[in-house]
C-alpha cells in the first residue's frame, strides 16, 4: 500500500470500488456540501470533489474536502492546473493532507473561457501529467517539484481522468499511457454514453497490459432529461453522447424520462462490469446526488465493503 | 514578426484631442507588413485626425514620417529636428517602438495608435495567427515543428487534453487543437514513438517568469 487511501484499500482488495462526486457551492454555507455529502455516505468509498468546474468560481475543493473529511467521509481533492501555478498547488496538497485527505485527482481544467470569469489569465504553470509526476515526486521522494526536501511528505494516492471520446481517438491509449509513466494510480474516465467506443478503447488499453498498471474507473452520468442528453452532446466538450441514447429518452413520456436516465445509467454499468480492465465506477449525477444510492444498488453494487 | 492593429480612431482621438500639433510616426518593419503602421498606414490615419478635427474648426498640424525601424535608438534619431514643433507624438509601430522614443525624447508625451497582439505568422492574405510566445527555450524540434505553448490554449506540454472536438480546441471551431496538429507532423515524420515521451515541468524563468529579458552580447558591444 502506497497510502492510507480507503479507496486504494478497496481497489487493492479486488473489490469494484464506487466513486462519485460534489460541485461544491457557489457560496459560503457549509450545509450545503454537508447536504451532498450526506446523502452518498455508506454508498460510495471516495467522493470527488470538484475544483471549480467549468472554469465557474466556487467554494474551493480544499474547503469542500475538509467539511466532507470532518463528516468521517473520504473526500477525493480534485485539483486543476488552470488557477494555480505550482507553488499553489503544492501547498495546498500539503495543506490537504494535513487535514487527512489522502487521495486527489490531477487535472489541466476547462478553459476560463467557459466559465463566469472568461476575463480571466488561465495559470497552466504545469499539466495534468506533470502535477501527477508532481504529487508522485511528493510521496515517493519526499521532494517538491523543485527538488527540495519536504519535511514530512503528504501521502496522496494519485487520480486522473481520460476521455476515450476526444479526439484524436488513436492517441487516446497512448495519452493514458503517459499518465502511468507519470505515476497515476487509478483513473475516472470522461462519462461514457457511446459504450462500444468505450470498448474499443479499453480494448487498447489491455491489449497494451495498461490495465495491471493503473485501476480504472469507468464514468457514469445519468441523463435527467432528453433535454440535457442533447445539451451535452451538443455543447459540453469532449462528450460523445450516442443519438439512440437521446432517441430512447425521448421515446418515454417526459415525467418518465429521468427514470430512463437512471435504467441507462444501471444497465451500462452492468455491461461495463464485463469489460476486462474495469475496476470500478465514478458516478457523476450532477447536482442530482441523491440518485446515485438508487443507482449503485440497482447496478448491484451495494453495500459497500468494510476496509 | 511582430503583429499589430489599429486601435479604434476614438481612442486617438481621446490621447491628442489636448494638443495641436502631432508627430505621427510609422515604422516600416513588421506594422508595415502587417499593414497596421508603415507609411500607408501613417497617410491614411493622418487624413482621417485631419478632417475630424477640421470638422471641429481645429486645424490640427501633422507631421507625417515613417522610420526604417523604430525599436532601433540609430533610426529614432532622426526623429530630433521634427521634435521641437511637436506637441505630442502618436507611434504607429510596436510597443517596442512607443518605448524607444518615449525613452530617446523625454520631454515629449508619445501616444501608442496601434495595439502590440502577438508574434505570428501569414496564413494567407490579410490573415496572421499567433506562432511563438517568446519561451526562451525552444521546443519545435521535438514537437514537430508545431509550438504547443503559443498553439495549445492551456500551453500543454502533454497535450490534448480531454476537450479536443473534430480537431479542433475546446474553445473553439476557428481554432485548431496544436496537438492535434502535433500528433498529425509527428506520424507524418514517423516520429509516433516520441509522443509518449513525457515533458518535464517547464521552466519559466526564459519565458520571463525571472523578470523582464534582456540578451547582451559581449562580442557585439562598444
Amino acid at each position: 500500500m502506497k497510502t492510507e487511501s480507503r479507496l486504494e484499500k478497496i481497489l487493492n482488495s479486488g473489490n469494484l470500488a464506487v466513486t462519485s462526486e460534489c460541485g461544491p457551492p457557489r457560496g459560503c454555507l457549509p450545509e450545503k456540501v454537508k447536504e451532498k455529502a450526506e446523502m452518498l455516505r455508506g454508498v460510495v468509498d471516495g467522493i470527488n470533489v470538484t475544483d471549480n468546474q467549468t472554469a465557474m468560481v466556487r467554494m474551493s475543493s480544499f474547503a469542500a474536502a475538509v467539511i466532507i473529511k470532518q463528516m468521517g467521509l473520504d473526500p477525493i481533492l480534485q485539483m486543476v492546473t488552470r488557477d494555480r501555478n505550482r507553488i499553489a498547488m503544492q501547498s495546498d496538497i500539503i495543506g490537504a493532507y494535513a487535514h487527512g485527505i489522502n487521495t486527489m485527482l490531477c487535472l489541466s481544467g476547462d478553459h476560463p473561457k467557459f466559465g463566469d470569469h472568461p476575463m480571466a489569465n488561465g495559470v497552466y504553470d504545469l499539466d495534468s501529467v506533470q502535477l501527477i509526476q508532481t504529487v508522485k515526486k511528493m510521496r515517493d521522494e519526499g521532494k517538491f517539484q523543485g527538488n527540495a526536501d519536504i519535511a514530512n511528505p503528504p501521502k496522496m494516492f494519485i487520480g486522473a481522468a481520460a476521455n476515450p471520446f476526444a479526439d484524436p481517438f488513436e492517441l487516446r491509449v497512448m495519452r493514458l499511457a503517459k499518465k502511468i509513466k507519470a505515476g497515476v494510480d487509478f483513473i475516472q474516465t470522461q462519462c461514457i454514453f457511446n459504450l462500444d467506443k468505450f470498448e474499443k478503447w479499453m480494448e487498447g488499453v489491455t491489449d497494451r497490459g495498461l490495465d495491471e498498471k493503473v485501476h480504472i474507473l469507468a464514468g457514469i452520468t445519468p441523463m435527467k432529461s432528453a433535454g440535457m442528453a442533447r445539451y451535452m452532446k451538443n455543447k459540453v466538450p469532449g462528450m460523445d453522447v450516442p443519438d439512440e441514447v437521446i432517441k430512447r429518452l425521448e421515446s418515454v413520456k417526459k415525467e418518465n424520462q429521468a427514470q430512463e436516465g437512471i435504467n441507462i445509467a444501471v444497465e451500462s454499468i452492468q455491461r461495463l462490469k464485463e469489460i476486462k480492465g474495469i475496476h470500478g465506477f465514478h458516478i457523476m449525477a450532477i447536482e442530482w446526488e441523491e440518485k446515485v444510492s438508487e443507482i449503485v444498488e440497482k447496478a448491484g453494487l451495494s453495500p459497500r465493503p468494510e476496509i | 514578426m511582430i503583429t499589430a492593429e489599429q486601435k479604434p480612431v476614438t481612442e486617438i482621438i481621446n490621447y491628442i484631442s489636448p494638443y495641436r500639433r502631432i508627430l505621427l510616426v510609422g515604422c516600416n518593419e513588421c506594422v508595415t507588413v502587417c499593414a497596421a503602421g508603415g507609411k500607408k498606414e501613417v497617410g491614411i490615419l493622418a487624413s482621417v485626425l485631419h478632417l475630424h478635427f477640421l470638422k471641429q474648426g481645429k486645424n490640427l498640424e501633422i507631421d507625417e514620417i515613417t522610420l526604417e525601424r523604430q525599436c532601433d535608438p540609430e533610426y529614432v534619431e532622426e526623429l530630433a529636428p521634427h521634435i521641437d514643433r511637436a506637441d505630442a507624438i502618436l507611434s504607429m509601430a510596436c510597443g517596442c517602438g512607443v518605448q524607444t522614443i518615449a525613452s530617446r525624447y523625454k520631454e515629449k508625451i508619445v501616444f501608442p495608435a496601434v495595439n502590440t497582439k502577438f508574434m505570428g505568422a501569414s496564413e494567407s492574405q490579410g490573415i496572421w495567427a499567433e506562432r511563438c510566445q517568446g519561451c526562451g527555450d525552444c521546443m519545435l524540434g521535438i514537437t514537430g515543428g508545431i509550438c504547443p505553448v503559443a498553439r495549445c490554449s492551456k500551453h500543454l506540454l502533454n497535450g490534448p487534453c480531454g476537450g479536443t472536438s473534430n480537431g479542433q480546441c475546446e474553445i473553439g471551431p476557428e481554432t485548431d487543437c496544436a496537438w492535434r496538429l502535433i500528433w498529425e507532423r509527428l506520424k507524418e515524420l514517423g516520429m509516433e514513438d516520441r509522443y509518449e515521451e513525457i515533458m518535464e515541468a517547464k521552466d519559466w524563468r526564459p519565458s520571463g517568469g525571472a523578470g523582464p529579458r534582456k540578451i547582451i552580447r559581449e562580442d557585439l558591444s562598444l
